[in-house]
């Protein structure tokens, strides 16, 4: 039934605590970065400044960069690793995490200039490549049907349109910008004609106005606004009308990767449940005791190690250069699930203090909500594995 | 100038241990380890130094188990050059690895020894100091300054009651106090080269050391569990407590 498994080299999962040293190294960092850290940004509605910086510093936003470039070379599970443990900690990769997938993009479709010039500075965190600006107030999920459009004058694009949810934009060095270059009705496809802009933010001067929305999270998101921006030419990536397949394709890493994510929150949420239950006592025995609040714990567990499976595969295979689509897709659905479910055991454990900021959980718990939204919503996903791996009609 | 620098791996300093049933030791199965604290003091100090360029090469050496090898490696992350494991599972005392430590010290010369004043899991603090006796060489304990003067080493020792600077004609043998530096993180690009830094492996009996052990452990104990306090009404009654407690 399934292709892959018929190939004759064998795809490995590693089992475990994969990349020890590497999650060691991530912790030390997080560790100066407790609760109190991001209970402060958030109600100062900042960015991780400094948390980022040190990140970069020590080299762990360039994991995935090639050596060549400065970066280490790391496969996508490493990556995986890094916002796994950033998360596990209590704190949150949704300031960095952006660059890990993007980076892939520029890497695998942009030119030989454009890497020279731009990874260096990544991989050393000196250049921040944080936004991506894909979705627009109209269009949503059905991309293709992006409304900002960039027409060609000489050595330049003229860039007109509209984008929401671009998260950091305003704390990104450079963003990478999905626009239509030949409009609808002159397309062959409705997925052709889209190209991918690489938006050097530090030197734009006019043209771009963002606001910035204000969210039940801190991720420092916005809508951008573009009136006659210009960028020049040698920023596009890859080739004019095919950038709805690089999109795509880094589709599959981001999910991959934040996935990790979704796993670190799971086991955090799980790590202070089960901790809290077997301590407080109430009615004369630890509240763990009982089954209403063992059970859902236990529960939230399985689901992070069925998600952690999947999640493991999907990097592998993605590794291997094999289609990952599906267990991507299932990844995501899956942690972003194991996370909520391990977040509502962990709330209900704590019971009234699960409310009060000062124990994070309902911060964390209203982060792991919006995993089921974003970067795709579990319907997408569903409709993907039933239309494509399962070969049933379209739904949507 | 080469520095050698000895790591142990230890009990992580944030774990709380547990004693064997039996009292024959601390319990170490599926035990997180990590790199003895005042070890990563030491590294720290002798990696500045190199920085300063007023050394060339920093050696990283471990006594123990084939699992110290990832102590060393946690010392070649930081920066450190090379590696040399002594590999052992007998349990070793302050004596056999301070042995084994000055023949390492014949075999590469090097101009400074650091080492941690103590590790954390056994508190012995005599390895330092053994390891200056057999070598000869001075020595400048509990350090929390260090530098170098051509080939004087000048040494700020925390003691009893303050702050004593001593000036020791290398080569010498420092240990590290807490105050020495603030150990750095080993970044990502510096976790994967160490991983291709060479680690040497030798044993004991390679340098002519035995390790039997010379002292025997009769038992081991947690500390008793503290008693819980009392609430006192008055300033006379408080007085009259701590008379019957004989303590004034």
């Amino acid at each position: 039934m399934d292709q892959r498994v018929t190939d004759t080299e064998m795809t490995m999962v590693p089992l475990g605590e994969d990349y020890p040293e590497i999650r060691a190294g991530v912790r030390a960092i997080c560790d100066k970065y407790p609760g109190a850290y991001w209970r402060k940004l958030e109600k100062d509605d900042e960015y991780a400044d400094d948390f980022v910086n040190e990140l970069s510093a020590s080299g762990y936003l360039g994991a995935l960069i090639p050596e060549e470039y400065g970066g280490s070379g790391l496969p996508l599970r490493a990556g995986c690793v890094i916002l796994e443990e950033i998360h596990y900690s209590g704190g949150s990769a949704a300031a960095c995490h952006a660059q890990m997938y993007m980076m892939g993009t520029m890497l695998r479709h942009g030119s030989e200039e454009q890497k020279q010039r731009y990874l260096p500075g990544i991989a050393a965190g000196t250049i921040r490549f944080q936004a991506f600006g894909v979705t627009e107030p109209t269009t949503g999920s059905d991309t293709t049907q992006l409304k900002t459009r960039a027409v060609r004058q000489g050595d330049k694009y003229v860039v007109n349109g509209q984008k929401i949810w671009t998260s950091r934009a305003h704390k990104s060095d450079l963003m990478t910008l999905l626009v239509r270059t030949t409009a609808l009705d002159q397309v062959k496809r409705r997925t052709d004609g889209l190209s991918v802009l690489l938006v050097d933010l530090r030197a734009v001067k006019s043209g771009l106005t963002m606001r910035r929305i204000e969210t039940m999270i801190n991720h420092q998101t916005n809508e951008l606004f573009f009136d006659d921006l210009e960028v020049p030419v040698e920023n596009l990536i890859g080739e004019e009308g095919q950038g709805f397949r690089y999109i795509l394709d880094g589709m599959n890493a981001e999910r991959i990767l934040v996935s990790g994510e979704m796993l670190g929150d799971a086991r955090y949420f799980i790590a202070r449940a089960s901790k809290y239950a077997g301590e407080r006592v109430v009615f004369g025995n630890p509240i763990g005791k009982n089954q209403g609040i063992q059970f859902p714990i236990a529960r939230a567990y399985a689901e992070w190690k069925a998600a952690d499976m999947v999640t493991r595969a999907a990097a592998a295979l993605f590794q291997a250069g094999k289609p990952c689509g599906e267990e991507a897709n299932t990844a995501k659905l899956l942690a972003s699930e194991a996370a909520w479910h391990a977040g509502e055991a962990c709330m209900q454990t704590f019971g009234g203090f699960a409310a009060a900021k000062e124990f994070d959980i309902e911060r964390k718990w209203r982060e792991a909500r919006v995993y089921q939204i974003a970067p795709i919503s579990t319907n997408m996903i569903l409709a993907y594995i039933g239309q494509h791996v399962l070969g049933m009609p379209r739904s949507y | 100038m080469k520095i050698l620098v000895a790591v142990k791996r230890v009990v992580d300093k944030d774990i709380k241990i547990r004693v064997k049933p039996d009292q024959s030791g601390v319990d170490l199965a599926n035990v997180k380890m990590s790199m003895n604290p005042f070890d990563e003091i030491a590294v720290e100090e002798a990696l500045r130094l190199r920085e300063k360029g007023q050394a060339t090469e920093v050696i990283a050496v471990s006594i123990g188990p084939a699992q110290a090898a990832e102590t060393i490696r946690t010392a070649l992350a930081m920066g450190a050059d090379r590696g040399i494991l002594v590999k052992s599972d007998t349990a070793l005392e302050p004596l056999a690895v301070a042995k084994i430590l000055k023949a390492i010290v014949d075999q590469e010369q090097p101009g400074l020894v650091i080492l941690g004043k103590q590790a954390i899991d056994d508190d012995s603090n005599q390895t330092g100091q053994m390891l200056a006796a057999l070598t000869g060489w001075p020595q400048g304990t509990f350090a929390s300054k260090l530098t170098l003067e051509g080939s004087d080493v000048v040494v700020t020792r925390e003691v009893d009651g303050g702050l004593q600077t001593v000036k020791l004609r290398g080569p010498a043998i420092v240990t590290t106090d807490l105050r020495l530096n603030e150990p750095r993180y080993a970044s990502l690009p510096n976790i994967m080269k160490a991983k291709k830094k060479p680690i040497d492996e030798k044993t004991p009996d390679a340098y002519g050391v035995d390790v039997t052990p010379r002292l025997e452990v009769l038992k081991t104990i947690e500390p008793s569990s503290r008693q819980a306090g009392i609430k006192v009404g008055s300033v006379t009654e408080l007085v009259g407590k701590l008379k019957e407690a004989g303590v004034i």
